[in-house]
């Protein structure tokens, strides 16, 4: 583990009723990188997040994030200590407006009574706004959530990730169901967003991958298969067992 | 559930407060009108006065009941077990201030408690014989209550259905334990045969009158709370839990800490409707705390339209107007009206009466 590890998975499982949805798992992730996981089904792709934002607690392994074991926080403790999570299905707040969406995810006291004494003073209106601007919706900001296509759904997730200013995105299934432009623009957010914070995407779609241009992993029956770019992923032969067959 | 909006547009506000305030005004009068000679063409009826103060303080519940269901997805099939604790609490200062003037005449023991042979006034009748603490006790238990077992059941992640389960025991076993001679609260006949309250008989126009002015003037009050809440971010907060609360929860919020807030608030303006209910109508018994008054609660906001605070307000009114009239015209009618009516507000009018006007306002 090096010092710009920011996120430690070692020797991680977890099982369910006897099955072992991770085996054994261990993934580092440096600080500022991009990530793409990659597996077939039931590979323990989710299983994995679920560990990391304290959804499942693992049965045996260390989960730390920096210096801290994450298996002992709950979801909001662990959102609040940076690490944000986009789920696999849009779940953005459909009642709400896109600015309100943002306004909720961005960083601020948590508790009810700071909830109901917020005012939105200029600083925080200045950050909703570059965001909007950033996903590609400042036109869209006073429409309902309700109404965005299924691209634009997705957008508002990750920039509701960014309002939380977290150093680790964890981004499950961004590009599922989108036309070719829109997975473009979505690696493109992905890549620019990458840098300043690590970004985690779990995904399907290789071509998608591909353009995220970053270390792969490889994930089969709970463990880790492969690493490395995805031309030397794409070319080892135990990836291309698992995804071809013999 | 989603349906249901936040913020309303600029415009239809601003009519929407006037209506509201013309409302208000409308109600206020009917005391006065109260007042002319029998004679008069404007002149309204005792029962009228009484029975208005008495549906004010229903839309406090109603409020109460919205705030928690219609913003924040809490299903409590209970809430009448706060506005019941909350008249107990009224109650036992009404008892209190009879004092001699009771049926055996004894100097600090209601008759119950000389009929049942107390040999003195059991510790948790103590302070009741003053208003203020017998007020504050009318929002405390109350809000204590909801404090525990919201705690107990949000802690837990208990939602949806089982809430709603669980909420309505707890007012099931509120009223087997009031209905038991032993608790000190009047078992089954509860406490009635009130004289006065703060100095003024009961019985004449002036404590009429006041006790109207006072629940208007809670109802309001009520009323400017819940906006305070529902507009502001905690209300946004509240409407993205009842949408998808694990959302909210990955968001860092502790959702568990803001429906204890909700609900302990809701709990609060529960008991202050049943503290202006019970000497407005002379009478608290268990009965108050059957289930079935909790869920006839429950479709005066679906039938107004939850998630607005005017839809509490309005079916808090509406539904009642329909039980006086229907119950005096055709008795027997009257559940399967109310059964009718939830099944009917349910399929073809989802967004509830409020829904009717506020889809033209929209547009």
């Amino acid at each position: 583990m090096t010092s710009h590890t920011i996120l430690y998975l070692d020797d991680v499982s977890v099982v369910f009723d006897g099955f072992r949805a991770l085996n054994n798992l261990s993934l580092f992730v440096d600080q500022g990188e991009l990530r793409a996981i990659i597996g077939p089904n039931g590979a323990g792709k989710t299983t994995m997040m679920d560990v990391i934002t304290g959804k499942t607690r693992p049965s045996a392994g260390t989960v730390k994030f920096r210096d801290t074991d994450l298996t002992l926080l709950d979801e909001a403790a662990i959102a609040t200590m940076g690490i944000g999570r986009k789920f696999q299905k849009p779940t953005v707040f459909d009642a709400l407006t896109v600015f309100e969406n943002l306004e909720l995810a961005l960083k601020a006291p948590r508790g009810p009574l700071a909830c109901l004494r917020w005012t939105l003073a200029g600083e925080a209106r200045s950050r909703i706004e570059k965001t909007l601007e950033e996903i590609g919706l400042t036109a869209r900001a006073q429409d309902r959530a309700a109404i965005l296509s299924h691209g634009q759904r997705q957008w508002l997730e990750i920039g509701m990730l960014l309002m939380q200013d977290p150093e680790l995105l964890l981004v499950d299934e961004p590009v599922a169901g989108m036309t070719d432009q829109e997975t473009e623009h979505t690696a493109a957010l992905l890549r620019r967003i990458a840098g300043t914070r690590s970004v985690v995407v779990v995904e399907h779609d290789l071509e998608f991958v591909r353009a995220l241009d970053c270390k792969v992993t490889v994930l089969c029956e709970g463990s880790v298969l492969s690493e490395g770019t995805i031309d030397q992923v794409q070319n080892d032969p135990k990836v291309v067992e698992v995804y071809l067959g013999r | 559930m989603s349906a249901t909006t936040a913020t309303l547009p600029a415009q239809p506000r601003v009519t929407l407060r006037l209506v509201l305030w013309g409302a208000v005004l409308v109600l206020a009068l009917i005391p006065l009108l109260n007042q002319l000679p029998e004679t008069s063409a404007l002149h309204v009826g005792d029962f009228i006065v009484s029975i208005t103060g008495k549906w004010i303080t229903y839309a406090i519940l109603a409020l109460a009941i919205d705030l928690a269901w219609g913003y924040t997805g809490i299903l409590s099939l209970g809430h009448g077990a706060f506005f019941a604790l909350g008249g107990y609490a009224m109650g036992m200062h009404l008892m209190r201030l009879i004092g001699p003037r009771g049926a055996y005449g004894h100097p600090t023991l209601p008759d119950f408690m000389v009929f049942l042979g107390y040999p003195e006034l059991p510790w948790y009748w103590l302070g009741f014989d003053m208003f203020p603490y017998a007020f504050f006790m009318a929002l405390f238990i109350p809000g204590l209550l909801a404090l525990i077992v919201g705690y107990l059941a949000f802690r837990s992640r208990i939602t949806g259905v089982y809430l709603s389960i669980l909420t309505q025991a707890l007012t099931y076993a509120l009223m087997l334990a009031f209905f038991r001679n032993d608790m000190g609260f009047g078992g089954n006949n509860g406490f009635t045969d009130f004289k006065e309250l703060l100095g003024m008989a009961l019985t004449t126009p002036l404590a009429r009158a006041v006790l109207f002015y006072a629940s208007l003037v809670a109802l309001v009050g009520s009323y400017w709370i819940c906006t305070r809440i529902s507009v502001s971010k905690l209300g946004r907060v509240l409407v993205a839990i009842r949408d998808a609360e694990s959302r909210v929860r990955f968001l860092g919020y502790s959702t568990t800490q803001v429906k204890l807030f909700v609900f302990v608030i809701s709990a609060v303006l529960a008991g202050l409707a049943g503290a202006l209910y019970v000497p407005q109508v002379g009478i608290i018994n268990p009965g108050e705390f059957s289930p079935g008054n909790s869920i006839e609660a429950v479709i005066w906001v679906a039938v107004g339209g939850r998630g607005t605070l005017v839809g509490a307000v309005v079916g808090a009114f509406s539904v009642n107007a329909l039980k006086t009239w229907l119950t005096t015209a055709a008795p027997d009618l009257w559940l399967f009206a109310l059964g009718g009516l939830f099944v009917a507000v349910t399929l073809f009018l989802p967004r509830g009466l409020v829904g009717l006007f506020s889809r033209k306002v929209e547009k």
